[in-house]
């Protein structure tokens, strides 16, 4: 028999608010196996913790029920606490009285009712609980990062920076990511591409970094320290170690009407191309969509005019397995597509464009040098109106928007206002808002430069209707502060369109098994303690992909996810999970169930010899786990219909005490 | 009526037996009547001649005796496999129940097993039934001779039989059939449209019959665990008789799903329950279910295949959807 002592948590006024846990510390006295039972404010701290171990040694215990908060939250606090007294740690059992308790209950009766069953449901469990050991795995000192944008680079550079070799796979033939497509960066606009090409050129020398560019993830095996990814390179067409980068067959090749993604479709590029002259890697790529030589056959011109050799037609897509220690998503986002608000005649009018479409306009790399000119007609505008929030905080308008904030246009928007009339004087500016957020270092000061100094016209209301009229934009708005409808003859209406995570992400975060929100952004382990973690062992989260972030934001997460990766790296051997599962071979009828469903690879067979009843031997196949495999998931315990798997700390007949205890 | 006749099956027993391929072979031989056949095994040629059964009472699926029986000897076991019985076979041959090379299956095809309880049913007093085309000649006691359409005589899943094609043999007697679109999900759709009350009264009904006989595990090929949730005390549902309502219903649910997406529709739960109690409409729920959410899939269809419900695409349907899939039905 056990002797189990139960510890009841105040958490201050947030359990004892709702539950009276005195009560509950008296009620639980009398449970089987109980033989000490107390309640105190602040069990986690270091007096909560003292009444535990004083506890433990005063009453002799074998097993401890902490009534508290989420096991997510303290278990290992616990678990430690109880190790430090000499218990086993896996001896501690948490009842969450908060999460699933307090929390959710107005009322003092019901919630006090809840928690003693939980309490109760929990002394059964540790009724049951046998002491376990932690087995211990290798670490792969490799990093993978995927994702080749401003958060990917920062991330690769800094765990390189310690020493540990990282990989960047990137979907796009060159990183850099849509930082590389922006003009000016707020609030201290620097230049986009002056701060990030030293970047992109340090990730192509640096030796512990390679570069994946052009490929994908397409599968993600093992578990922390030990995952097993494979690679997708997909075909470029050109030797990526022989092109020299010099361009000549770009300017070659015939086929000059393909729209160029690079610049949004706002001019066009060759079938054979390099997106941009940084490039990194600086190679060409062809374009299998509109190279006449790969669509038909006829041409070849390119391979003519290399003088490097590099051109491969028959080129492969390859596959490339690559064992991580850890891995880092930062897929980054992009604007939502502008199809379905009609209002603001995307569809329509050439001059009406996306604020990143703004970027590549101003841009002096983009298609018109630099010089913004209208996409219609290459005049100049004198009349701009910028639209904030289409498509974000967006709740009436779901299907085509977003709930949440994209955070960066009221930024971006306030720097584009203020470099146009910089460099035009001549130009009206207007932008419709709902409300300006600028919490950020010196960022208001920056939205207020705009209105005060460049004279920027900020109308708070939003705009209803564009609607193209010969070369105007007759926009129609309404001005709250007034309490008056506005029409504005304009030249050029900028959307600030809103952005969503990368559509890469949801099938990667399958592959990782890694949480997503309802809007697609991977969750974090913990919104403030693991900002940067996701809940997934192993797997970090760097950029936008975690939730809207501007670019001095994005730095700070990337250089936070890989000094944890770094704290992962350094680490010769992870400790285990002791709850892994175990097979009963006298149950086990050998039918690979349970291997089809184990993620980790972790179930093989072995033909064992058995002694039967009547004293023949008898020949079985039977399952056996791999303990430093097994990651504890419990799939397999599930999958075995004759109940011979079971997983060590979560047994079928402790949940099944657990679920009497709650029904009784 | 059956295509192949018996003497094509005792010739080949007695000929395998002969020439040393088998020393064991499965077959049927006569029961207390005409309608109650029994599986039997073989050991001779004399036996085989003598006592073995071809006919339309032959419904016995031997699939499930080859665990046993491959594990006494290392010499081959011959057996008779009607098409549904192939589908069994595979399905234990996937979950490695038997050594294949221990047995030789030949393939004989089936015209549909009459339903003991039908005949039962319909006439007192049986003597002696004799088929003949289409039609069933029953003698009674006192009625004198009862003649009956074959086709009224059928159970559920020959009438609705899935397919006369034979997924697994070393030879076939006779000609191999097709793969057929039955209708076997008429009766479970029926039950779908019932409100929760009628369906729960329809079961209670049904299951409340239920003497716990054990005869619908016993004969399940998939049911084949080294022990049964059901006989091990430390399962914790470990019973032998249901106590109340509630159990009545847990010993066929939990069965049910045990067998969920192994279960090849083969239809022998229903044959021998001597209750009547139309079990395979629990298991037919499940595969309706597999093949709406997961696209069709047969179990047994071929050796090796991975049931949906132990497999994982990134196609699969989210658990919310499969939820709200099955109230808007």
């Amino acid at each position: 028999m056990q002797r189990i002592g139960v510890f009841v948590c105040h958490c201050g006024t947030n359990i004892a608010g709702t539950v009276d846990v005195k009560a509950v510390a008296e009620a639980l006295k009398t449970e089987p196996g109980v033989v000490f039972s107390t309640d105190y404010q602040y069990m986690c701290s270091q007096a909560g913790q003292d009444i535990i171990k004083k506890a433990i040694a005063e009453y002799n215990l074998t097993g401890i029920v902490v009534c508290s908060c989420s096991p997510r939250m303290h278990e290992a606090t616990f678990r430690k606490t109880a190790a430090a007294a000499g218990l086993n740690p896996y001896m501690v059992e948490i009842a969450n009285i908060r999460e699933q308790c307090s929390w959710v209950h107005k009322e003092v009766p019901i919630g006090t009712e809840k928690a003693i069953i939980l309490a109760k449901a929990a002394v059964a469990k540790v009724n049951l609980n046998a002491p376990l050991t932690p087995g211990e795995s290798p670490v792969t000192k490799r990093a993978l990062v995927i994702g080749g944008g401003i958060a990917g680079i920062q991330t690769a550079l800094d765990i390189a920076d310690a020493g540990f070799p990282v990989d960047i796979v990137e979907t796009k033939p060159t990183i850099g990511g849509k930082m590389a497509q922006l003009d000016k960066t707020f609030p201290t606009l620097d230049c986009a591409a002056c701060i990030l090409t030293p970047k992109m050129v340090d990730v192509a020398q640096n030796d512990k970094i390679r570069v994946f560019s052009y490929s994908e993830v397409t599968e993600v095996g093992g578990f922390v320290g030990n995952f097993e990814v494979t690679i997708k390179r997909r075909a470029r067409y050109v030797k990526e170690d022989i092109c020299t980068g010099c361009g000549l067959c770009t300017e070659k090749c015939p086929q000059k009407k393909v729209p160029n993604e690079f610049n949004l479709g706002m001019d066009n590029r060759s079938a054979i191309y390099i997106p941009f002259a940084q490039a990194v890697p600086k190679v060409a790529t062809i374009d299998p969509n509109h190279c006449m030589k790969l669509k038909t056959g006829k041409c070849g011109v390119c391979s003519k005019v290399c003088t490097a050799g590099a051109i491969d037609y028959e080129a492969k897509d390859e596959f490339v397995k690559e064992k991580y220690g850890a891995i880092v998503v930062a897929t980054g986002f992009n604007p939502i597509s502008m199809e379905k608000f009609d209002e603001f005649a995307y569809s329509q009018s050439k001059d009406v464009i996306t604020s990143l479409e703004l970027e590549r306009l101003m841009n002096a790399a983009g298609p018109t040098g630099g010089t913004l000119l209208r996409p219609s007609d290459h005049e100049h505008p004198h009349t701009i109106v910028f639209v904030q929030c289409v498509g974000s905080r967006c709740e009436a308008c779901a299907e085509k928007g977003k709930e949440y904030c994209s955070k960066i246009c009221c930024m971006y928007t306030a720097k584009h206002a203020m470099l146009i009339r910089d460099k035009y004087p001549d130009t009206e500016v207007y932008v419709f808002y709902i409300d300006v957020r600028t919490p950020g270092k010196n960022f208001d000061e920056f939205y207020r430069r705009a209105v005060e100094e460049y004279g920027v016209h900020y109308i708070k209301g939003m705009v209803g209707k564009v609607s193209p009229e010969g070369n105007k934009l007759k926009v129609q708005g309404s001005d709250l502060i007034y309490g008056r409808q506005l029409h504005i003859d304009a030249d050029l209406v900028v959307l600030a369109a809103a952005i969503e995570p990368d559509k890469s992400a949801r099938p990667l975060a399958t592959m990782l098994t890694a949480s997503m929100d309802t809007n697609d952004f991977f969750t974090e382990a913990h919104p403030k303690l693991r900002p940067v973690e996701s809940p997934t062992a192993g797997v970090f989260l760097s950029g936008t992909c975690q939730g809207p972030k501007d670019i001095p934001e994005t730095v700070s997460q990337a250089g936070a996810a890989a000094s944890k990766v770094i704290g992962l790296l350094c680490k010769d051997k992870l400790t285990g999970n002791p709850c892994v599962a175990h097979s009963d071979e006298m149950m086990c009828n050998g039918c690979s169930t349970c291997e089809k469903v184990c993620p980790y690879g972790a179930i093989s067979y072995v033909d064992k010899e058995f002694r039967m009843p009547d004293r023949t031997t008898k020949v079985r196949r039977v399952a056996v786990v791999n303990e430093a495999v097994c990651q504890g998931c419990g799939a397999c315990t599930v999958a075995c219909m004759s109940g011979a798997m079971d997983l060590k700390g979560f047994m079928n007949k402790q949940i099944m005490a657990e679920v009497d205890a709650i029904c009784k | 009526m059956q295509e192949i006749k018996r003497e094509v099956l005792v010739n080949k027993a007695s000929e395998l037996l002969k020439n040393g391929t088998v020393d064991r072979v499965f077959g049927w031989k006569k029961g207390e009547f005409d309608y109650d056949i029994t599986p039997a095994l073989f050991t001779t040629a004399e036996d085989i001649e003598n006592e073995f059964v071809w006919g339309d009472f032959c419904g016995a699926n031997f699939s499930k005796y080859l665990i046993k029986e491959t594990g006494k000897s290392e010499n081959k076991v011959l057996v008779f496999l009607k098409p549904c019985d192939t589908y069994s076979f595979n399905q234990l041959l996937t979950e490695h129940r038997f050594d294949r090379e221990k047995v030789y299956a030949v393939g004989v095809p089936c015209n549909g097993m009459l339903d003991t309880g039908k005949i039962k049913s319909s006439a007192e007093g049986i003597s002696k039934v004799t088929d003949n085309g289409d039609k069933v000649v029953i003698e009674t006691l006192f009625d004198g001779e009862i003649t009956l359409d074959r086709n009224e005589l059928l159970p559920d899943r020959c009438l609705n039989c899935k397919s006369k094609k034979h997924v697994a043999y070393d030879e076939l007697l006779g000609e191999d059939g097709a793969v057929l679109d039955s209708n076997r999900f008429d009766e479970v759709e029926k039950l779908e449209k019932m409100t929760p009350d009628e369906r729960f009264a329809f079961w209670q009904n049904e299951l409340s019959r239920c003497i716990r006989c054990n005869a619908c595990r016993d004969v399940c090929p998939a049911c084949t665990c080294e022990k049964c949730v059901f006989d091990n005390p430390n399962s914790g549902v470990e019973n032998k008789a249901a106590t109340n309502e509630f159990e009545e219903k847990m010993f066929h649910i939990i069965r049910a799903f045990h067998v969920a997406g192994r279960c090849t529709d083969c239809g022998e739960c229903s044959r021998v329950c001597p209750q009547h109690i139309p079990l395979h409409l629990l298991n037919r729920k499940f595969i309706k279910d597999i093949d709406s959410f997961y696209g069709e899939y047969q179990a047994g269809a071929e050796v090796g295949s991975r049931a949906p419900i132990v497999n994982y695409t990134t196609e699969d349907i989210e658990p919310g959807d499969a939820v709200r899939r099955n109230e808007n039905a």
